[in-house]
């Protein structure tokens, strides 16, 4: 991509990124090195129909944090909860594309715009890769979509805040990438094979979108006044959207709990929000912005940051989707889905054509000649 | 038209081979028409990083699974076998190559 090199200024590794990288890979070869060996698989042998003794085994795959797989018995609750937080996380994808998506057009350079491009591919991927995870659970896509759709599925509070300037995508892909790296990370090792697996290709994916915000604003605090006052102005309106990300503190959420019982979740919300800001402050010095928060300042007794909690109220109230952009969002993706129809709809026709073609030409012949599906034959015959 | 008709569409098992020398593993699934637009967005979904060179879609409802209710008994056989590991057998000292 030589010829999209602009006159960018390359901003340094953020302080504290490549932690996260590392925990992300630890978690890929920790579920890789699992023994299958005989004596670490859990000792309970099955006795199919006894709820008892599937609920003992359950407990004992989990104990040994060892992965629930997607046809294994599972308590109903775990079931629940897993596809509450697949559907809010899948969901969050794919509406979470609209804020930057809305720079796509006015990036201020060709480098800009293809990385915005890829990244908005990204979160499509994200919220395909859980879905599929989801669907290992024997609900359909559909449904989750109909339920976005009709605003009865929930998603990440932050979508439903504007994006004003140009400023905004480089401040909501470090604030709010960033704090979903944090939140995410430990998702990795989170004891649902399919979840854990999806989790390690968002995570990884996640860095280049936090990693690109944040050059975004360095090119901003090394250009002109204008620019860095940009900057800076959205990021302060960036700080408590990506605070409020980690959910409500851990005394008022009615999750917590049970997800971290069942290891589908390792840190409670208050854990995970005190290790994005420690991580966020000295990224924001080397920024050269400041961090909208007065008390904002290392306590070193605790050895973290203290810090402003976000306003707990206007969260509760931009989930139920009566943020500046709420309405909109729900609007512009019923929209694009109800816009897209023909392509589906001519896919569909497409591949019913090709069948009949195949089923008329094997009569014909009375040999299955198979389609062209023009792939390289050579390599897809391993 | 409601989401549903996406939900027409056969799931298909993805298959990614990373480089040459290693086998293609299973990277995930996708909905598609048809095993062209299956490989077309499993491309897009699950190698858009260079991740692979060669790409398998399966229907996935031709995958045949073994069931873990009877992970147990059906993989019995092999749990008493010790001897079929080359650890089995204890070496005289001094014996090497073996």
């Amino acid at each position: 991509m030589a010829q999209l090199a602009d006159n960018d200024i390359p901003a340094p590794e953020p302080p504290g990124h490549d932690a996260l990288v590392q925990e992300i890979e630890a978690a890929q070869r920790g579920a890789a090195q699992r023994p299958g060996r005989p004596e670490a698989a859990p000792p309970a042998p099955p006795a199919p129909h006894d709820e008892e003794e599937l609920q003992a085994r359950f407990d004992a795959v989990i104990a040994a944090d060892q992965k629930i797989e997607p046809r294994d018995w599972m308590p109903d609750a775990y079931r629940a909860t897993l596809l509450r937080q697949l559907a809010q996380h899948a969901n969050s994808e794919i509406v979470g594309m609209q804020p930057e998506a809305n720079w796509i057009s006015r990036a201020p350079t060709l480098k800009r715009k293809a990385i915005l491009l890829a990244k908005v591919q990204d979160e499509a991927g994200h919220g395909l890769y859980l879905y599929a995870a989801a669907e290992t659970l024997g609900v359909d896509r559909s449904q989750f979509l109909d339920d976005l759709d009709a605003g009865r599925q929930k998603y990440l509070s932050f979508i439903n805040y504007p994006t004003l300037t140009w400023a905004d995508t480089g401040a909501l892909a470090w604030l709010t990438d960033g704090a979903a790296i944090v939140n995410q990370v430990p998702l990795c090792r989170s004891s649902y094979g399919p979840y854990a697996r999806a989790m390690v290709r968002v995570c990884k994916e996640e860095s280049f979108h936090h990693r690109q915000g944040f050059d975004a604003l360095w090119a901003l605090t090394h250009g002109t006044d204008a620019q860095r006052a940009m900057a800076q102005d959205a990021i302060d309106r960036w700080w408590y959207p990506a605070l409020a990300m980690f959910g409500p503190p851990t005394r008022d959420s009615v999750h917590t709990e049970a997800s971290m019982r069942w290891r589908i979740k390792r840190f409670t919300n208050d854990e995970l929000r005190q290790r994005f800001v420690d991580i966020c402050v000295p990224q924001a010095e080397a920024l050269g912005v400041r961090l909208p928060d007065p008390d904002l300042r290392w306590n070193e007794e605790r050895g973290h940051y203290d810090f402003t909690e976000p306003d707990y109220d206007e969260l509760r109230r931009v989930i139920k989707g009566d943020g500046p952009a709420g309405r909109q969002r729900v609007a512009h993706r019923r929209r694009a889905h109800q816009a897209g129809a023909w392509v589906r709809e001519a896919s569909a026709a497409h591949a019913a054509k090709r069948r009949a073609r195949a089923a008329a030409d094997t009569a014909e012949t009375g040999a299955d000649i198979g389609v062209d599906i023009g792939v390289d034959t050579e390599e897809s015959a391993a | 038209m409601s989401t549903a008709d996406a939900a027409q569409w056969p799931l298909w098992e993805v298959f990614v081979r990373a480089r040459r020398g290693l086998a293609h593993v299973h990277a995930g699934s996708l909905h598609a028409p048809d095993e062209v637009m299956a490989l077309r967005n499993a491309r897009d979904l699950y190698t858009r990083r260079g991740e692979g060179i060669s790409l398998w879609v399966v229907p996935a409802t031709q995958i045949t699974a073994s069931s873990p209710d009877e992970r147990d008994p059906f993989f019995d056989p092999a749990a008493d076998k010790t001897y079929r590991h080359p650890t089995f057998f204890a070496l005289p000292e001094g014996v090497e190559h073996l």
